[in-house]
């Protein structure tokens, strides 16, 4: 069985593909009160690659790894640092605990290299992230809506989508 | 009408049947009405147990739920109905031969639910469809299901023939195909109008539960439906989702409109 740490992942990496890794800033988070105090900034303990080598770790991870299963792709929009940020989940096929590789990109252009002509799993999971979030997979082969209609306008999922409901009729979208 | 059947029904435990066509045409209609097997969200599991041994729809005679909306009468809309979703409910409505009803089962098709604020949940199918009978519940019971089915029945026990909905005298607007919405940029659209937006109420009057089959405009309407909550005033500012800023103005103005707790004393 596969068990393949965090911070194993992050020391094969550094070793096996140079200039994949980067060092994640820390991140505003801005948690509830009720949770106590926390750090200011939280830094992920995942391992973050930049997303013109997304492509060539995730390989790294399904042909030397052996974590073949793609499992979830997992958007989260840091509206106050600016960014998204997407988690690849992997899993071994014989079992054990998955593993994670992070990337991020700027708001503003949201592009990532797609895992769909190598991994074809990945084509529903990025055409979920496209239509709620609005991260552009370039060389996805048929990136559109999958839930939305076609017609529909914005990306409901992103923090600055305007709010909704019979509370906030006549607030300025 | 209460009266002669009163009057029936103590007619038929002396071994005498009197009837009107009426009440035959009724107990015909109310012993066999047929859903059609249409289920969308989690609702439609405890419409399963409705229609299984356990609870035994059959015994009202509704057993035979009908994969086909021209074999079905009753159309349980169980569960959320989403934007995308919505025109395809209608269609089948459409379809559905009359005399139809429709029971709106659980908080999400009768009024969005909990996903009411959302941006992709129709919020109730009385904003496209009549409905007759609302189910509460989150999902509701198979007994509570049960129960609504005997009140659609007793809806049906006092329709009068001549005055039906559907081949009444007069204008018989639910005989015509209920408008199917369509798709737009900001949510669901009739006649291009917007009806249920992104943001803000739904623009459509809802059809209301016709009383006994009779009375129904079927008209869409379009009203700028002006309510005001204070407690829903958008100069309530929510600054976070765990802080509120300001006072609400009913609190401000003292105008509570109840009487302070006292402490027993006075």
């Amino acid at each position: 069985m596969a068990r393949l740490s965090a911070a194993e992942l992050r020391e094969r990496l550094r070793n096996d593909l140079p200039a994949a890794l980067v060092e994640p800033a820390p991140l505003n988070l801005k948690a509830a009160p009720a949770h106590g105090a926390q750090a200011a900034g939280f830094i992920t303990t995942d391992a973050v690659v930049a997303p013109e080598r997304l492509v060539a770790a995730a390989l790294y991870l399904r042909d030397t790894l052996g974590y073949a299963y793609l499992s979830d792709i997992a958007v989260v929009d840091y509206l106050a640092d600016g960014l998204f940020e997407l988690g690849y989940r992997f899993y071994h096929v014989e079992g054990g605990p998955s593993l994670v590789i992070k990337t991020r990109v700027p708001r503003e252009t949201p592009e990532v290299p797609s895992l769909t002509p190598v991994w074809p799993g990945a084509n529903f999971h990025e055409r979920e992230a496209f239509d709620l979030y609005g991260i552009i997979f370039t060389g996805h082969p048929f990136l559109r809506r999958i839930y939305l209609w076609d017609e529909f306008e914005g990306f409901p999922m992103r923090k600055d989508f305007p709010k909704q409901g019979d509370k906030y009729i006549g607030a300025d979208e | 009408m209460p009266d002669e059947q009163e009057i029936q029904l103590d007619l038929e435990r002396q071994g005498i049947f009197l009837s009107t066509l009426n009440r035959l045409y009724n107990w015909g209609r109310r012993s066999s009405i047929w859903p059609m097997s249409f289920g969308l969200a989690c609702c439609a599991i405890e419409m399963m147990a409705f229609g299984l041994s356990r609870y035994d729809v059959s015994r009202f005679g509704a057993e035979l739920f009908r994969a086909s909306p021209r074999q079905a009468d009753l159309m349980i809309v169980a569960g959320t109905v989403t934007k995308k979703m919505a025109p395809q409910v209608v269609r089948l409505y459409n379809q559905m031969a009359e005399p139809r009803y429709v029971v709106s089962m659980g908080a999400c098709a009768t009024s969005g639910g909990p996903f009411r604020d959302g941006y992709n949940v129709l919020r109730g199918i009385d904003l496209l469809l009549p409905v007759d009978v609302y189910v509460p519940g989150c999902p509701p019971r198979p007994e509570a299901l049960l129960h609504a089915l005997m009140a659609l029945q007793d809806q049906i026990d006092h329709q009068k023939l001549g005055r039906l909905r559907w081949y009444g005298s007069g204008n018989k607007p639910q005989t015509s195909d209920f408008p199917v919405p369509t798709f737009g940029a900001k949510g669901l659209e009739v006649d291009g109008r917007l009806i249920d937006p992104v943001g803000g109420l739904p623009l459509l009057s809802p059809y209301n539960a016709p009383e006994f089959g009779e009375t129904k405009t079927g008209s869409l309407e379009h009203p700028e439906i002006v309510r005001h909550f204070p407690i829903m005033d958008p100069t309530v500012e929510l600054e976070d989702a765990f802080k509120a800023q300001g006072v609400s103005p009913e609190i401000a103005a003292n105008d509570l409109k109840r009487d302070e707790v006292g402490d027993g004393k006075a």
